[in-house]
């Protein structure tokens, strides 16, 4: 028996291998894809538009290296080991820094920890990258379960604000942390907005770059400008668009066939997130003009791993634990008192809403930085690693004050 | 330039013809799904299960006759005729009873044509069926721009109101003077917009489905006239419950979107068309899984929609109709369209989304001169149950031969 412990919570090396015949399937089903006819507008109005499509799987037919999610991945130390019934994979990159502060970062949807390769060597090696010594983080990047490369849950219950943030805590734990901080955006943002709340031993304090208490239920003043602003963009959000996640959070199976089954419904439904993303998205294929970090093979990282993995259905059942479906029964208990850690908080201007630190501060009683910074979307550490590095840095600052 | 006009308004026959290399190119695509992970639930609070759907793709892949559709359809007299800038495909069947009366159903989605087939003969030829000889009907049946074969409009403007108009145009092209409506589904959105602009010639209407009614009730605080029993609350709760649903949401916001997977993967359409119901989803779900066909739903049956869908590579363009319904809903809301003065026939189907209590139709339409609860069916009624919906039909537009 004490193997059998020991085998579970061991700590395994990892390696990507994708297979020549996966790479060849991809690329026939590329080739193959039956369009629909074009949209009848000439915006996003009707959802991710022909030219776009039709670009991205020209690329990736013709021009993408389908080797390169592979070779990004395995050149950083990454991990699995089994917490609560699921295989996590994380990469875990050690500072060089001995004073450096463990931060656990959590990728959302559609996204995965291709998003933050670009922000290791920034925060884990400062001062090649305009920091300080102590800036310097050790960085823990974990797979959601379900997603990447991670294994899927083979049972509900998966809730990420609750049994995601829970299993972070662990691995935290299993790696010898024992003074941490935590950060996200997008769901992301849910699970690290959750451990806030549980409040794990060592966990010292978190920042987030998507506000989830206000998609979570929670109310908000509406009498400034920024105020009435935020809730309008959210409204918008809501009333055009909204349906990859009214999809997501009720049939998740439903769409799964679509996301096994068709890369370029793949492409598309990863794509079709949110409005600042999207025209960033489209005009780094169709006129060869990415934002930021935001470039076609980035994007076509992300979305190979998806499709090599086959984890849109897996990844799509992260938005029905805990929503409308979800047995009522065996639901959240009672609402948790508010989170009382030391919270950071930076707003992006493209993000789907700009969060006003009036907000963040109803929501955390202990708001220690809040930051507006002038450019950067929903994907911030993906399109904007330089800032997003500097807003963390900036964030946890005040927390490693006092550290022996 | 009158050689244009005269093409124009020409109503020409019409053959369905599937070629081979499309039911290859179907069939492969259909053996080479690659599937997901099985849901995670014992029942389809997740969606379309994967062991129903496993057996669909077996069953389409291995079993059916791919001839069908074209069989089916070309069995039948088909037309097409230009009216607005697109082509509208239609069945028109003429009955043997010189006095019959001329009517007009129209499908949903994600219907077509299909569902109507075997209430083709029940309501042309009533002796042979149980009814009598002023039962008659002469039938016809569009497919909705950009469903089936009807062309897909290339610009934007194709919702209920502007079918209604195209529908009073193709009756008109077809000599008929006095005719009347039926619709299910978005097919009662189209019949009640017919109803609204009152053509001349439409004499009445009937509806399986009661289009016009939920805006208002969303309103119900506002709408004193609806009083609300326990029973109505729980009906308005199965109304509120259908805006809920993320197909409706994704093809009223981002078509397009959705668009590739339905025209990419066979499985994925037939996925995202079989997850419109609770009920149908059951009833299908139970023809494959079991063997157990609930009335007219058969695999068959079923199978030659999907396949109608998936060889006209029409989910993009039927996806829109929900995206101009939305758009259509915003303005109507602003500017209410004019009252149905037009005699009302309705039929509740006990299967159906929603079973409206006779008062909230008769709010809709003032004048109902039929209202009924029939004993079985659902959302495809007349897909389901072909002679009790025929029988419906027959006893609604009575009144008015």
């Amino acid at each position: 028996m004490s193997t059998t412990v020991e085998t579970a919570t061991a700590i395994r090396p990892f390696r990507v291998e994708f297979s020549e015949e996966q790479i060849d399937d991809l690329r026939r089903r590329i080739d193959a894809t039956r369009w629909p006819s074009k949209e009848l507008v000439a915006d996003r109005s009707q959802g991710i538009q022909l030219a776009a499509a039709q670009a991205i799987a020209h690329y990736w037919l013709n021009d993408y290296d389908f080797g390169r999610v592979e070779a990004r991945l395995n050149e950083l130390p990454q991990f699995r080991t089994e917490i609560d019934g699921v295989d996590v994979h994380f990469i875990h990159v050690r500072s060089a820094n001995e004073n450096a502060l463990p931060l656990i970062i959590t990728h959302g949807w559609p996204g995965s920890v291709i998003e933050m390769l670009d922000v290791i060597e920034l925060l884990a090696d400062p001062t090649a990258h305009g920091g300080k010594a102590g800036d310097a983080f050790d960085l823990v990047i974990p797979s959601l379960p379900g997603y990447g490369l991670s294994s899927k849950p083979t049972e509900i219950g998966w809730i990420p604000p609750i049994r995601v943030a829970k299993a972070w805590a662990e691995l935290m734990h299993r790696l010898g942390y024992d003074h941490y901080v935590a950060q996200g955006g997008d769901v992301g943002a849910a699970v690290t907005h959750g451990m806030a709340l549980q409040a794990p031993d060592g966990l010292i304090g978190i920042h987030t770059n998507l506000f989830f208490p206000a998609l979570a239920g929670a109310t908000m003043p509406e009498e400034t400008e920024e105020e009435k602003a935020a809730r309008a963009a959210i409204d918008v959000f809501k009333a055009g668009g909204f349906g990859y996640f009214l999809e997501q959070a009720t049939r998740p199976q439903t769409i799964g066939y679509a996301l096994l089954d068709s890369p370029i419904a793949l492409a598309t439904w990863l794509a079709d997130h949110d409005t600042d993303a999207y025209y960033k998205i489209a005009s780094a294929f169709v006129d060869d003009k990415p934002s930021g970090n935001l470039t076609r093979d980035h994007i076509l990282d992300n979305i190979t791993l998806y499709w090599l993995t086959g984890t849109g259905e897996s990844a799509a059942r992260s938005y029905w634990e805990g929503g409308p479906n979800y047995p009522q029964d065996t639901a959240a208990p009672a609402p948790p008192p508010p989170v009382s850690l030391p919270v950071g908080f930076t707003t992006f201007p493209g993000e789907i809403w700009r969060t006003p630190r009036s907000w963040v501060e109803t929501a955390y009683p202990n708001v220690i930085y809040f930051n507006e910074v002038d450019q950067g979307g929903h994907f911030a550490a993906w399109e904007e690693p330089e800032l997003f590095s500097q807003e963390i840095r900036a964030a946890f600052s005040s927390l490693r004050e006092g550290r022996s | 330039m009158s050689t244009t006009v005269d093409t124009g308004t020409e109503i020409a026959a019409f053959t369905v013809e599937i070629s081979q290399d499309e039911i290859d190119d179907l069939r492969r695509r259909i053996e080479a799904m690659r599937w997901p992970t099985a849901e995670l639930v014992e029942d389809a609070s997740q969606g379309v299960q994967l062991a129903f759907l496993r057996e669909l793709a077996r069953y389409w892949a291995e079993d059916y006759d791919f001839a069908r559709l074209e069989d089916r359809l070309n069995a039948l007299p088909q037309y097409m005729t230009q009216i607005d800038g697109v082509g509208i495909h239609f069945i028109h069947v003429k009955s043997e009873h010189a006095d019959a009366l001329p009517l007009i159903i129209t499908h949903g989605w994600p219907g077509s044509v299909v569902e109507m087939l075997d209430v083709i003969e029940p309501l042309t030829d009533p002796t042979a069926h149980g009814g009598a000889a002023e039962d008659a009907f002469h039938v016809v049946i569009p497919s909705i721009p950009g469903y089936g074969f009807s062309s897909q409009p290339s610009e934007i403007g194709w919702n209920s109101a502007r079918i209604g108009q195209a529908w009073a145009e193709l009756m008109k092209r077809l000599g008929y003077t006095r005719y009347v409506a039926q619709g299910g589904d978005q097919g009662a959105g189209v019949t009640d917009a017919m109803g609204r602009q009152a053509p001349e010639g439409l004499l009445g209407l009937h509806f399986n489905f009661l289009d016009a009614i939920p805006k208002e009730l969303l309103t119900a605080p506002l709408t004193p006239r609806i009083v609300f029993s326990h029973d109505e609350r729980e009906q308005l709760g199965k109304v509120v419950g259908i805006f809920m649903r993320g197909y409706i949401s994704e093809m009223g916001e981002h078509p397009q979107t959705i668009g590739y997977p339905l025209l990419d993967s066979p499985i994925a359409l037939a996925a995202w068309m079989l997850d419109h119901d609770p009920d149908s989803y059951e009833k299908i779900s139970k023809a494959f899984l079991e063997g157990e066909q609930t009335g007219n739903l058969s695999r068959d049956n079923v199978l030659d929609n999907v396949t109608l869908y998936w060889i006209t590579g029409s989910g993009a363009s039927t996806s829109r109709l929900y995206w101009e319904t939305n758009k259509a809903a915003g303005a109507s809301f602003k500017d209410p369209p004019p009252h149905v003065k037009l005699p009302v026939g309705y039929t509740v189907f006990p299967d159906e989304l929603f079973q409206p209590p006779r008062h909230w139709v008769k709010h809709a339409y003032h004048h109902l001169a039929y209202f009924n609860e029939a004993p079985k069916g659902g959302h495809f009624a007349a897909w389901e149950e072909p002679e009790l919906f025929s029988e419906e039909l027959r006893a609604a537009f009575k009144s008015l031969r």
